[in-house]
Formats: C-alpha cells, sequence, structure tokens
C-alpha cells in the first residue's frame, strides 16, 4: 500500500482581494514575485527542499493561471510516480455540491486525496506567504512533542499583535489559550497558517466539522481540537516572514530584495525557489541605460534607467524613461521618456511614450482608500496606457484605456479607470 | 518528421586552446544562457524529430551533465527521445571513435533499429535556427543522395577552416574541399546533413570495411562524383565556434539587436538546460552599458560591451570591457579586465589587471599573469 510519512496541502483558492486589480483575473497565490516568481513558488519550492513530494494544491478563485504555472510540478521536482503535485479544483458530487467555503471545508471535500496517500502527518499551508522554512524539522519537533496539532508561529511586535491570531504558550511551548485579533492581547506569537496536524486527528476533526458552515483553521478546527483536549504545541519561528496581503506589504516585500545584503536572500547556494521559466535568454542593458539597486529578469531589454525597482521577466523599458521605486511584471513594455514613480504595473502592461505615472498629491483613493493606498499606482495585467497621460498616486487601472479616458490628459490622484471587457 | 537526428560532438579543438581542457566544444557556453549543442537540439525538436543521439567523446563530463535530462529540450518521451552515446568496449571492438564516421558505425545499431526513412546529421558545434523540414523538402525535390546545408560567408571571413564548396546550377556540389588552403569558393559546409538511413548504413559499412573513418573525406568528397550530393543554401544566421576568434566573435553578435531579436524573440525558441537562478542583481555603483547580463549574476562595478554569463559577482569598482566572462565567476574589487575571456568557475583576484593585447586573452584562476600592484 503507498505509504507517505507526510503529504501537504496547500490552500490557494483565495482572491486576495486586497490585491485590488492585481487579483482582478488571477488568484493570489498566482501573482508575480521578486521579479521572476510567483507567490507560490515559495512554499512549493519550501515543500520539495524538506523533502515533502506529495502536495496538493487547493485552488478555486480564478485557477488558470495556476494551474498552467504548476503543470505537473515539473519546475519543482514534483512530477512523481507516486505522490508529486496534484491540483484539487472544487468538483461536483452526486449530493451536496458546493464551492470550498472555508479553509478547512476546503481540506474536508479532499479527505479521499489524502486518504489514498495513508500519511501519519499533513501539513496544511497557504499559498500566500513569502518565507523559507523547513517542514521537516517543524516535523520532528511536532513528533518530539508528541503533538496532536502543531502550530508554526512568530513573534510580532506587541502593538501589532492586535492585527493577527495570537497563542499563548507554557514553558514547554504548549499552547493553553488561542486569541483572534484581541484587542489586549496576552503574548506576541502570531500564528503563521502554517499547521502539522496528526492525520487522524485532522480526519476526525473535519469530519465533526463537517455541518459547520465556512469551516476555517483558525476559527473552527483548532478551537475543536482545543477543547477536546487535543495535545497543540506552537513551533516558534524567527526567519523572515512576509504576508503580502496588502498592496503596501506585497509592494514593501520587494523592494526589501534590493537592499545589498536583503534579509530574505535569493542568491543563497542551498535552498533554492523553483519556478517556471518561460523566458531563458540573459537580459541586454543598452548604452544609455542607468540601473542601481535593483533586480532585473531574464530576457529584459533596458533602455532606460531603473533605480530601487524589481523587474520582471522579458520586461522593456524605452530609452529616455525613469523607473524608480516600482514593480513591474513579465512582459510589459514601457515606451520611450516616461516617468514611472512607486507603481506596481502587473503582466503584459504596454505603457506608450511619455507618460508620468505616480505623480501628485496623496489623495485618497476614491474607488477603496483601504486598498489603494500608500501613495501607489497600480495598473491591472494587460492594461493599456496611451501616450502623453499623467497618472496620479493611489489610482488603480484596469483595461485598455484611450486617451479619452483622461481628462485634459490626466488621471488625478485617488482616481480609477476599471474597464471590463473580454480580453 | 521522417527523420532521426544524430548530432556529432564527440570532438576537440586545438584552435579553442584552454577553453578546450575542460569541456567539448558542444557544451561551450553560447549567449549567456545557452551552450553550443542547444541549437542543434532546439532545432531538432522544433523541427518535430523525436529520436536524437548525441555522440559524444572528449571531455564529454560538461556535455553529459547538461544532457543530465532530456526534458529541457522536450524529449522525454516514449516514442523516441534523446540518447547520449560514448565509446565503449564491446566484444568485437576496442577503440575510441577514430572520426565521425567511425563514431556512427560503432553506434550504426541506432540506425538500424530505427524505422524512419531519413537522417539529420548535425554537428554540435553551430549557432542558427533552421528548419531540417525544409531541408528535407529540397532533399526529396532533388532526389538527392545526400544534402549538404551550405552558407555563403561574407568575403572577409576566412573560409580555410571550412569544407568549401562549389555547386552548379541545380545545385549539386561539383568541388569539395576540405580546410583548403587556397579556394576561390566563398561557400562553406556547415556540417548539417540529411541522407536516407538506408542510404547512411550502406555507406557507413562499406567505409568501416575499408577501414575509413572520417565523414566528410571518405564518404562526402570520395563519393562526390558518383552519389547525388546538393547543396541547400542557407541564408539565416549561422557560425560556428572552432577558434577562440569565432567563440568570441559569435558571443559578441548577441549583442546586436536584429541578431538577439533573431534568436531569443521570433518563434520559435532556443531551450536549454534551467538553472534556477534569481534575478540579476544591481547594487549602488553598477554601471552598465551594451551588456547581455544573466540570471544569478551581482553586480557593483562597471560592465561595458560584455557578456556575463550565469551567476558572474562583479565586486566594487571593477571594470570590464569588451569581454566575455563564464558561469560562476567571482571578480573581486578594483579588478580591470579588457578583450578577455574569462574561464567559468574561476575567482579573479581583486586589484587585478586583465588586458587582451593582442587579441583575446583567455582568463584561468590559476593564470595570475598580469597581476599588478598589492
Amino acid at each position: 500500500m503507498i505509504k507517505k510519512e507526510m503529504i501537504a496541502m496547500l490552500l490557494a483558492g483565495g482572491q486576495g482581494s486586497r490585491l485590488g486589480v492585481l487579483t482582478q483575473k488571477v488568484a493570489k497565490p498566482a501573482v508575480s514575485f521578486g521579479g521572476k516568481y510567483r507567490i507560490i513558488d515559495f512554499p512549493l519550492s519550501n515543500c520539495i527542499n524538506s523533502g515533502i513530494d506529495t502536495v496538493g494544491v487547493l485552488t478555486q478563485y480564478q485557477p488558470l493561471r495556476l494551474n498552467s504555472h504548476i503543470g505537473i510540478g515539473i519546475p519543482w521536482d514534483l512530477d512523481r510516480n507516486i505522490g508529486g503535485v496534484t491540483v484539487l479544483p472544487p468538483y461536483e458530487k452526486s449530493g451536496n455540491s458546493e464551492w470550498y467555503s472555508g479553509t478547512a471545508n476546503a481540506i474536508y471535500q479532499n479527505l479521499e486525496f489524502m486518504e489514498q496517500y495513508n500519511p501519519e502527518y499533513v501539513l496544511i499551508l497557504s499559498g500566500d506567504h513569502i518565507y523559507k522554512m523547513d517542514y521537516e524539522v517543524m516535523l520532528d519537533y511536532h513528533k518530539s512533542n508528541n503533538a496532536d496539532v502543531t502550530i508554526a508561529a512568530m513573534p510580532v511586535p506587541i502593538e501589532e499583535a492586535s492585527r493577527f491570531g495570537i497563542v499563548v504558550t507554557d514553558e514547554n511551548n504548549q499552547i493553553n489559550d488561542f486569541q483572534e485579533k484581541p484587542e489586549h492581547p496576552k503574548s506576541n506569537l502570531a500564528s503563521m497558517g502554517i499547521y502539522i496536524f496528526k492525520w487522524s486527528v485532522l480526519k476526525e476533526a473535519l469530519i465533526t466539522l463537517k455541518n459547520q458552515s465556512n469551516c476555517d483553521f483558525g476559527k473552527h478546527v483548532i478551537p475543536y481540537c482545543f477543547e477536546k483536549g487535543d495535545r497543540i504545541f506552537a513551533y516558534e519561528y524567527n526567519s523572515y516572514w512576509k504576508d503580502v496581503g496588502t498592496l503596501n506589504s506585497y509592494w514593501e516585500a520587494n523592494m526589501e530584495l534590493i537592499d545589498i545584503i536583503p534579509i530574505f536572500n535569493l542568491y543563497e547556494e542551498y535552498w533554492r525557489i523553483y519556478t517556471k521559466s518561460d523566458t531563458l535568454p540573459p537580459q541586454y542593458i543598452a548604452d544609455t541605460a542607468k540601473i542601481d539597486k535593483s533586480i532585473i529578469s531574464e530576457g529584459c531589454e533596458i533602455y532606460g534607467e531603473v533605480y530601487d525597482s524589481v523587474i520582471g521577466a522579458g520586461v522593456t523599458v524605452g530609452k529616455g524613461t525613469v523607473v524608480r521605486n516600482s514593480i513591474v511584471m513579465k512582459g510589459t513594455v514601457i515606451g520611450e521618456d516616461c516617468r514611472v514613480n512607486k507603481s506596481i504595473i502587473a503582466e503584459n502592461v504596454t505603457i506608450e511614450k511619455n507618460c508620468e505615472i505616480g505623480v501628485g498629491e496623496d489623495v485618497p483613493s476614491k474607488l477603496d482608500p483601504r486598498i489603494y493606498a500608500f501613495g501607489l499606482a497600480t495598473i491591472g495585467e494587460n492594461s493599456y496606457i496611451p501616450s502623453n497621460v499623467k497618472i496620479g498616486k493611489n489610482t488603480a487601472i484596469s483595461g485598455k484605456t484611450e486617451n479619452a479616458d483622461y481628462p485634459d490628459g490626466v488621471l488625478a490622484s485617488g482616481e480609477y479607470i476599471i474597464k471590463a471587457g473580454d480580453m | 518528421m521522417r527523420a532521426i537526428g544524430i548530432i556529432l560532438a564527440g570532438g576537440n579543438n586545438k584552435k579553442m586552446k584552454e577553453l578546450s581542457y575542460k569541456r567539448a566544444v558542444a557544451a561551450m557556453p553560447i549567449a549567456g544562457s545557452y551552450r553550443a549543442i542547444d541549437f542543434a537540439l532546439s532545432n531538432m525538436t522544433n523541427s518535430h524529430v523525436q529520436k536524437v543521439a548525441v555522440l559524444t567523446q572528449y571531455n564529454a563530463k560538461s556535455l553529459n551533465e547538461h544532457l543530465s535530462s532530456s526534458k529541457w529540450w522536450d524529449f522525454g518521451r516514449k516514442q523516441g527521445g534523446l540518447f547520449v552515446f560514448t565509446p565503449s568496449i564491446t566484444a568485437d571492438n576496442g577503440y575510441w571513435y577514430r572520426g565521425t564516421a567511425d563514431s556512427i558505425w560503432q553506434n550504426i545499431s541506432f540506425l538500424k533499429q530505427s524505422h524512419e526513412p531519413y537522417v539529420i546529421i548535425a554537428a554540435g558545434d553551430g549557432v542558427y535556427k533552421i528548419d531540417y523540414n525544409k531541408v528535407l523538402e529540397y532533399h526529396i525535390e532533388k532526389k538527392a543522395d545526400i544534402t549538404v546545408v551550405c552558407k555563403d560567408m561574407p568575403e572577409d571571413t576566412d573560409v580555410s577552416r571550412f569544407g568549401t564548396v562549389k555547386m552548379n546550377e541545380d545545385g549539386r556540389i561539383v568541388y569539395f574541399e576540405e580546410k583548403p588552403v587556397s579556394t576561390e569558393s566563398r561557400t562553406v559546409s556547415t556540417g548539417i546533413y540529411i541522407i536516407r538511413r538506408r542510404q547512411l548504413i550502406e555507406l557507413i559499412e562499406k567505409c568501416a570495411e575499408e577501414e575509413r573513418y572520417d565523414f566528410v573525406n571518405d564518404i562526402l568528397i570520395r563519393y562526390k562524383n558518383i552519389k547525388r550530393i546538393y547543396g541547400y543554401k542557407m541564408d539565416s544566421y549561422w557560425s560556428n565556434i572552432s577558434t577562440v576568434e569565432s567563440y568570441y566573435n559569435t558571443n559578441m553578435d548577441f549583442l546586436k539587436p536584429d541578431i538577439r531579436n533573431y534568436f531569443f524573440k521570433q518563434y520559435p525558441d532556443i531551450y536549454s538546460k534551467v538553472d534556477d537562478l534569481p534575478p540579476a542583481k544591481y547594487n549602488l555603483g553598477a554601471n552598465i552599458k551594451n551588456s547581455l547580463i544573466s540570471s544569478g549574476c551581482i553586480i557593483n562595478g562597471t560592465v561595458e560591451n560584455s557578456i556575463l554569463f550565469k551567476k558572474a559577482y562583479i565586486g566594487n569598482n571593477c571594470v570590464i570591457k569588451n569581454s566575455i566572462i563564464l558561469n560562476n565567476v567571482y571578480i573581486g574589487d578594483n579588478t580591470v579586465i579588457e578583450n578577455c575571456i574569462v574561464e567559468s568557475r574561476g575567482t579573479i583576484r581583486a586589484n587585478s589587471t586583465h588586458i587582451g593585447e593582442n587579441g583575446i586573452k583567455i582568463v584561468t584562476d590559476y593564470n595570475d599573469n598580469g597581476r599588478v600592484g598589492m
């Protein structure tokens, strides 16, 4: 019989609505990160680097990009005869068909997938965090505590603790209390949404809670296990971990990669991060180019100036253009004589010549001030920006825009253009 | 595709000087991210050839490493696939490959056990894109026994390192000389041939019987008047890397926009082994002009008119000009490198100077000539 000691279940179905136009057409785990990567590459690479060769990826929201990125798992060596990577979308059943209504519900609907590997342990991961972690060390810790559940947790500044799910531990790191986004946190250990379960414990909990609506790990499964008296431990993690759930944290995490010696170092020999590489050729840096403090991916052609920026594969930066403090994703073409400041420009965008992006006053967004803030200009994938326009701060653009969309050639700060349209 | 492929990648080349100490010519790094054999292999896969044998012999370690998985060129198939044949001692043979024809003869079972009617033979050291289907169409149309892909070289090329040919109006080759001392012809053989499989088996077996071992001299030139040998003129980019100068120039060609565009942007692509290196990183003080930079590089200094292969580290205040830095080289601070090829996996000490004055200088980390200061 097939036997895998530990398998991983990777939750990748969320929209990530706080990333605004970046996730209009793609699931958050499939959003580009750090030039050539996508966010899901980090947990997938952690899996294979930790010796986990069986991974179920749960997809739901806009899965096309994710599906074609994962394929049969070749980039992560997850193309296996037994195990490997399996994409698990919601499916129709003879009765009671439903979407994945919560993190634990999604896992519950795939009990049969897990059962066929006859695992001892199941690792639950989310597809939207940037970090390097050896799950094998966490498993050793789980075993040595004879734990039923182990939750990875990291210390956060106490004043920020009220934004997280907080765990309170005793001297042996056994968890004796939980607080979900508490006003008065009793500890600064925040749950990272990474769990190791004994398979028997997980299975029992999911079946018991199967009628719980929107069944969620943090809200339902962990409290259920806790009340039942299961042994729950916190595994303290002290290295780089970043939730890139908001445009600002996403932008910051990218910018941290360009420091001289980044805290999160992609250049280390061991613990490589793997991704599907569509583009192989080297990048061309022209006579007219100037580059400082940036990372630039394969196949780019840089004729202009790039400072403090992260540039994805196959991007063209035209002559006379200056890009600062920005993220430009795969396949985007920026024409000549543009100024791009503190912007996030998604994949395959075309910006015609002589545009200014990210200029003007810092006016709150009229579309959604909680999403489009921090002075960022955000342009969704496959957008088109005509020549000679000015685009302000806290703006959002998605779709093929034309000069008529810009009164007097300007999209003022806080404004937005969201065009529907099929392609 | 009704053909199988054979890539001849066994040769050594003394004209590559120190660069050939480490690897076979077919494994020479090209254009930042590729190796020479990637071009022949990608052309095979893009022409839908499903079964390819690579014949290796000289210094094959790098090449075998590069070919350790066939998936990069889409040859990981149940039907066909990629076969790497090194010489082996058998009950009735104890020789190395004594020549190109001999290398095919020693693997004649590969030909006999295939069923495709044609064979494409290509050298492993050419940099080009071609659709072999077009050559095959021509071969069939001319009812040729052998078709040789040829290229007209520009006036200023020294053709004495090539096989030169002359064709009649119909395209039939009437003159063929290998590495001529003097010749009027500017048309050279690219080392790419198409031949019917049964015909090839027959010729190779005949050759072996007569103890002849070289494909060009003992088949093409010897049978020139008996067999219908045709030339197919190729008019797109073709270069081969048989000397240090041609290797340097071929790489530098990729700094030209039209050539870069032809190979990197136009369909179909050239494939290579994927290394999973991070994007290139430019720190304060980086100053790059007209250069190709590959993934995994970290740059703190000046780089002009140069090609940096994967994982080059350029220290502070370095000046790299008109040079090729091969894979995985660490260059210490304040180093000056001009007109050089820096061999792979090297560490170039800080504060050193390497300048190629009469032609291209090959720099290896055990080569301390030219070190000044400190």
